[in-house]
């Protein structure tokens, strides 16, 4: 989905280009396609700076809390710190942190809690030098659960904060 | 046969409302048989307060020794016709059901089954056959009749007698269109019901929640409208984006809820006639758990700024939101008292989930709960006398307590119930129950206010949320 959006703004970036020159280009550019610029990542073909290089760049995309907590672990300041550094090394980059919480909570407070942890991972990896304006954050709550147990472990799992490359 | 009165629990409702034939069954929309049966005269007046046996009553205090026996004998037409709504002859059997369906869930009356009643004739709406409802075991009975008007509406008939004291208690005329003929049911359970417990009346009412649908890790979620009952089910948002918390305005001509709408989480107001909405709070921050004022002016709401999340509320017309809490940890979940003088909130201050109450400016707030565990979820009673919450401490269960803080009852246990909401007379509460694992599923539950009455309503989907309406006009 995010790739074909990709290539889809490229292609409309083209077309304006194409549509501010006086003369219509000799040859308009491709369509569109499946085969866009970027990869599909796992052979090494992957684009720098797009959501798959961090993905694989990156300790983690994700971190996790203790139970009604938000306070980075040291745990996760590892991850945020590779993440941070990939973030660096590509300054343009916008991203998102999607804020979760497990199902032991109330659904309005539980939206809270998931904006407590994106910020709380938003205002560390700003403390790591990454710009806070390139970060947007979003909570969940308790509605996308990864693990779908009901037990410590799948809880554990779904108290968490996501980092999402976002181009 | 015992007199009825010495059967029945000896609540204290005052005799004078059990006795009194209401004003109301003057009113000029009151039915009349067509044919006048020699039987008493519609305006019939009380039996002089001398004469009169110890009035029919239902104790709904404490627990319920013996719900009482009541018989709804099928309502008869004077003429079976066609109408939009069906044959009024069906229509009549339709009606005799749902007032059954409405006073046993109640948990307080045990209606004869319909198929043990006799067929009721017309002229006999109101010439009962007193010593036949007697020796069937029915100590209240409900009688009625459907008519089609010239006009295309429909009328129904709506009697109720002591049987024992062989009087009339009440009667409602109502006449509705076509499209609302339930109502007509509920309307004169509402009436049996408020006549013979003392409590309001709340069968004829609305409940929104969110139908839920698909795994556990993707949930579909689409907002949803249905009669108190069940029935007349439908789907207001098409499930592409996540809905959330649902509540109707005092007004019930809107919805204000959450959704993501765009992937931007933010509330909006429903308009249910028009089927539109719009955006109530700009979504540059998190915004949710809406819930408007008693006068229909204000709504409440939470919003997220940099991790801390606080009260405000806003113009329901729109306009300039105005914070009413100011801490860095979570205040969410804010409800009116039905005066609009205070409000109830959930916030973490203390290092949980607790109880406060503070004026509507948001001055004096002040801690309520203090029984061990988190407190969550509060809801302000429409009688004004308690709040319904979320109590979680292992098992998420639902309670009341003053809104002082004290006199905690819990209602349910099981492992996770959730998001009380009132039922128009302050004496239900609607939630949700949701169970453990990547099957476990939610659905939406009743309980009254002695904890006895536990159901679980019938939906299409699963079920969350839900949002009790208040009685319809």
């Amino acid at each position: 989905m995010a790739r074909s959006t990709n290539t889809f703004l490229i292609a409309a970036s083209l077309l304006a280009i194409a549509g501010c020159a006086k003369k219509p280009p000799a040859q308009l550019p491709p369509p569109p396609s499946e085969t866009g610029p970027v990869s599909q990542g796992g052979d090494g073909n992957v684009t720098p700076g797009s959501r798959a290089d961090f993905e694989r760049s990156v300790t983690s995309n994700t971190i996790h809390f203790d139970l009604d907590k938000y306070d980075i672990n040291g745990e996760a300041r590892a991850t945020l710190d590779s993440q941070a550094a990939w973030l660096t090394k590509y300054p343009n980059v916008p991203i998102s942190l999607e804020g979760h919480a497990d199902e032991r909570g109330t659904r309005e407070y539980n939206l809270a809690l998931g904006d407590r942890r994106a910020n709380s991972a938003k205002n560390y990896l700003a403390s790591r030098g990454v710009n806070p304006s390139r970060i947007s954050t979003i909570s969940y709550g308790k509605e996308r659960p990864i693990a779908l147990g009901s037990d410590e472990a799948a809880w554990a799992q779904n108290r968490r904060a996501v980092t999402i490359v976002l181009n | 046969m015992r007199p009825l009165s010495s059967t029945l629990l000896r609540a204290a409702l005052i005799a004078s409302v059990a006795m009194a034939i209401p004003a109301d069954a003057q009113d000029t929309s009151a039915p009349a048989p067509v044919q006048q049966p020699a039987a008493p005269a519609l305006a019939g007046g009380a039996p002089a307060a001398g004469q009169a046996p110890p009035p029919l009553e239902v104790s709904v205090t404490g627990g319920i020794a013996a719900p009482l026996g009541i018989a709804i004998p099928v309502l008869p037409t004077a003429q079976a016709v066609d109408t939009p709504a069906g044959r009024t002859d069906v229509l009549g059997q339709q009606l005799s059901q749902i007032i059954t369906n409405d006073l046993k869930s109640s948990g307080l009356f045990k209606p004869s089954p319909a198929s043990a009643l006799k067929s009721v004739a017309y002229p006999e709406v109101t010439a009962p056959a007193f010593d036949y409802w007697g020796g069937a075991g029915a100590s209240a009975l409900v009688q009625g009749f459907i008519r089609a008007n010239g006009d295309g509406t429909l009328t129904v008939g709506c009697y109720l007698y002591d049987v024992f004291a062989r009087t009339e208690l009440a009667r409602q005329g109502f006449v509705v269109s076509p499209g609302e003929w339930r109502r007509a049911g509920h309307k004169c359970a509402d009436t049996i019901y408020a006549k013979l417990t003392g409590e309001g009346p709340y069968f004829d009412s609305r409940v929104v929640y969110v139908a839920e649908s698909g795994p556990k890790g993707k949930r579909v979620k689409r907002v949803a409208i249905m009669d108190q009952d069940g029935a007349n089910h439908r789907f207001l948002t098409n499930g592409q984006s996540i809905v959330l918390t649902p509540r109707f305005t005092p007004d019930q001509r809107s919805i204000v809820y959450m959704s993501y709408i765009g992937d931007k989480p933010a509330i909006y107001v429903y308009d249910i006639a028009r089927a539109s909405q719009r955006l109530l709070v700009p979504a540059s921050n998190l915004s949710f758990a809406p819930r408007v004022s008693p006068d229909g002016r204000w709504v409440l709401f939470s919003k997220a700024v940099a991790g801390s999340t606080n009260i405000y509320r806003v113009p329901l017309a729109g306009g300039q939101a105005q914070r009413l809490t100011d801490t860095p940890g979570i205040d969410t979940g804010g409800s009116y008292s039905p005066d609009g003088s205070r409000i109830v909130f959930e916030s973490d201050r203390s290092g949980s989930q607790q109880l406060y109450v503070m004026n509507a400016d948001g001055s004096q707030q002040r801690r309520i709960s203090f029984g061990g565990g988190r407190y969550a979820t509060p809801v302000w009673s429409p009688r004004g006398n308690l709040i319904a919450f979320t109590r979680m401490a292992g098992n998420f269960r639902i309670g009341v307590m003053s809104p002082a803080g004290g006199d905690e009852h819990l209602l349910t246990d099981d492992w996770q119930d959730e998001g009380p909401s009132w039922s128009p007379n302050g004496r239900v509460l609607m939630f949700f129950r949701s169970g453990r694992g990547g099957g476990g599923t939610a659905d939406l539950w009743s309980v009254d206010l002695t904890g006895v009455n536990e159901r679980k309503l019938s939906t299409p989907l699963d079920g969350s949320d839900p949002a009790w309406g208040p009685l319809r006009p």
